[in-house]
């Protein structure tokens, strides 16, 4: 069933100059028809400015539609008495780990949402002990959050959200402040509380080499959806992918260029063990 | 007018129970023209080495040369150095805060106590090197796209025309062609105007692709130093300190463990494509 499903939505800033006065209007977002399932890992792409977050922004009730509809869990974002329910069904995490963590220990940090939404103190150390656990980050639990590296901090705010036992985490560019390493342990967690807790993924990159695990992939520019597909039909796309400003991973890109250099490889190979196969099997 | 740093070290928190040293005993000569990459994890200690390079932290033992003069001696002229050396930090963009994109870069000139005209030659100029269209000049920094606010902030650097540039992660957070769009300016600049440049990057196809030498940074230490090709020949001991080699050289590697005759050097996608070519062509 689905868990996130949005009908022609639109959202408009007012631009206003010094004096307030009404510059222009900008679609942030244009007409956006998504329908996510239950256990989906999503992932949505575009370039700086192409409506990513703005969208993101509405899946949990941060942003309201100008026009059209958001339904989170078949409840309509625009209605107030739902605000904490979504809230609690869809959690978002941001770009920069520093701004999202307010506790002194992490295990306080991560206790923080479900102590917020009334849970019985012993179910909020269980909870605490289990989301931790998810993101690899038990060991750290007595830690303070300012000595850890961005790629643990950013887990542990994964951590925090998922202690509020949300049906779908939205990840905004979770990785964009992290080294290769920290990179790779957000991601590791996020895929495997997509595997095992069958949490609903929907994750903003810029990193192309993170989206080839996802079930979907968006593409957006200018606010509307311009691709969607697998990761094998959009990464197909290579030359439509860089007019929109964008890119697909080096194995893809060092398949598409041996191909056009007269290599026999199939389209759609997305990761270095792919390509590595296909160039053995020649 | 080479870098020469000698034995730096720098401790944080020095005269608390909480110390901490960032820099230990490092030791680089950065000569005229370089293009060097900077990379290590998160806490490795290249922020601080940097801003080492730009008095803006004092070491704790060692010094820096700047064209043979040690720039942490008393009488050292800083307003020289920090025209010299110019300093790109992370998220630049957030420093704008002019109402036109040209009297943003207009600033740093400005307070050099150029006249008026040298000031907007130089603000000019550095917005054409960084490719801005003059139809955004009088425009808000705040309207434009995040990679053209961060090629305001290069050029309000730029306009200092420094003998160095340092950048501290340009592309983070940027799309894939804003980060190309950023790299390539600076590697125009680097050739057109014969600058240094040190790049901090945790992207390694980045630094594949554009340096001269890459230096690795490990808890306060010169870890590895060397060429490209050098550098992620090592990548099984990069992988232990938390960083990796770009994709190619994994790639090249595997290939090379599966009986392909190619040669693991490659570290740009350019170079990797040619290798394959040549070792599928000498099979047949």
């Amino acid at each position: 069933m689905s868990l996130i499903k949005t009908k022609n939505l639109t959202f408009e800033y007012i631009r206003r100059d010094d004096e307030g006065n009404v510059e222009g209007i900008t679609k942030a977002v244009d007409d956006v028809n998504l329908d996510i399932k239950q256990g989906d890992f999503i992932t949505i792409l575009g370039h700086n400015g192409s409506g990513k977050s703005t969208l993101a922004k509405h899946l949990n009730a941060i942003l309201y539609p100008t026009e059209g509809t958001v339904w989170v869990d078949g409840k309509d974002t625009n209605e107030d008495e739902y605000l904490w329910d979504i809230r609690q069904t869809a959690g978002m995490v941001f770009q920069n780990p520093d701004n999202q963590i307010i506790g002194q220990v992490v295990e306080e940090d991560v206790g923080f949402g479900p102590e917020n939404m009334g849970v019985a103190t012993k179910e909020i150390w269980e909870r605490v002990e289990e989301s931790l656990k998810a993101v690899g980050m038990y060991e750290f639990r007595k830690h303070s959050p300012n000595k850890l590296s961005g790629g643990q901090k950013q887990r542990v705010s994964i951590a925090g959200v998922i202690a509020m036992h949300p049906k779908c985490i939205i990840l905004d560019e979770p990785t964009a402040m992290l080294d290769p390493k920290g990179r790779k342990e957000v991601i590791r967690a996020v895929r495997a509380l997509n595997d095992v807790e069958k949490v609903t993924v929907i994750l903003i990159t810029h990193y192309m080499e993170e989206a080839i695990y996802s079930d979907r992939i968006f593409v957006m520019d200018k606010g509307s959806i311009v691709m969607q597909g697998t990761p094998k039909q959009v990464f197909s796309q290579v030359e439509q992918l860089k007019e929109l400003r964008l890119d697909v991973p080096q194995a893809t890109l060092l398949a598409y260029e041996l191909q056009k250099a007269g290599v026999k490889l199939e389209d759609g190979i997305l990761s270095k063990e792919g390509l590595v196969e296909a160039l053995c099997r020649l | 007018m080479p870098i020469i740093v000698h034995h730096l070290s720098h401790e944080y928190g020095a005269d608390t129970k909480l110390n901490t040293l960032a820099l230990n005993d490092i030791n680089l000569v950065i000569p005229d023209g370089q293009f060097v990459g900077l990379i290590g994890h998160t806490g490795s200690g290249k922020t601080t080495l940097i801003q080492h390079l730009d008095a803006l932290l004092e070491p704790k033992s060692g010094t820096v040369y700047l064209d043979g003069e040690d720039i942490f001696e008393k009488d050292y002229d800083r307003q020289k150095l920090r025209a010299a050396m110019g300093l790109v930090f992370q998220y630049p963009e957030h420093q704008l805060f002019e109402t036109t994109v040209f009297a943003d870069v207009c600033f740093g000139p400005k307070n050099l106590g150029l006249d008026k005209k040298e000031v907007e030659l130089r603000a000019y100029d550095a917005l054409k090197l960084v490719g801005l269209e003059d139809e955004v000049f009088y425009q808000s920094p705040f309207d434009l796209s995040g990679g053209q606010k961060r090629r305001v902030a290069i050029a309000g650097v730029l306009a200092m025309q420094p003998k160095v540039l340092i950048l501290d992660e340009p592309t983070a957070g940027l799309d894939p062609k804003g980060r190309d769009e950023i790299l390539d300016c600076i590697n125009i600049l680097h050739h057109k105007k014969d600058m240094t440049v040190i790049l901090v990057s945790h992207s390694m196809e980045d630094v594949a692709k554009y340096v001269d030498r890459i230096i690795v940074m490990n808890k306060g230490k010169v870890f590895l130093d060397g060429s490209p090709k050098d550098v992620f020949a090592h990548y099984k001991e990069l992988e232990e300190i938390g960083l990796a080699a770009p994709e190619v050289t994994y790639i090249m590697n595997e290939l090379a463990a599966k009986g392909l005759p190619v040669s693991t050097e490659a570290t740009t996608l350019e170079e990797a494509k040619e290798e394959i070519l040549r070792a599928l062509n000498s099979r047949r």
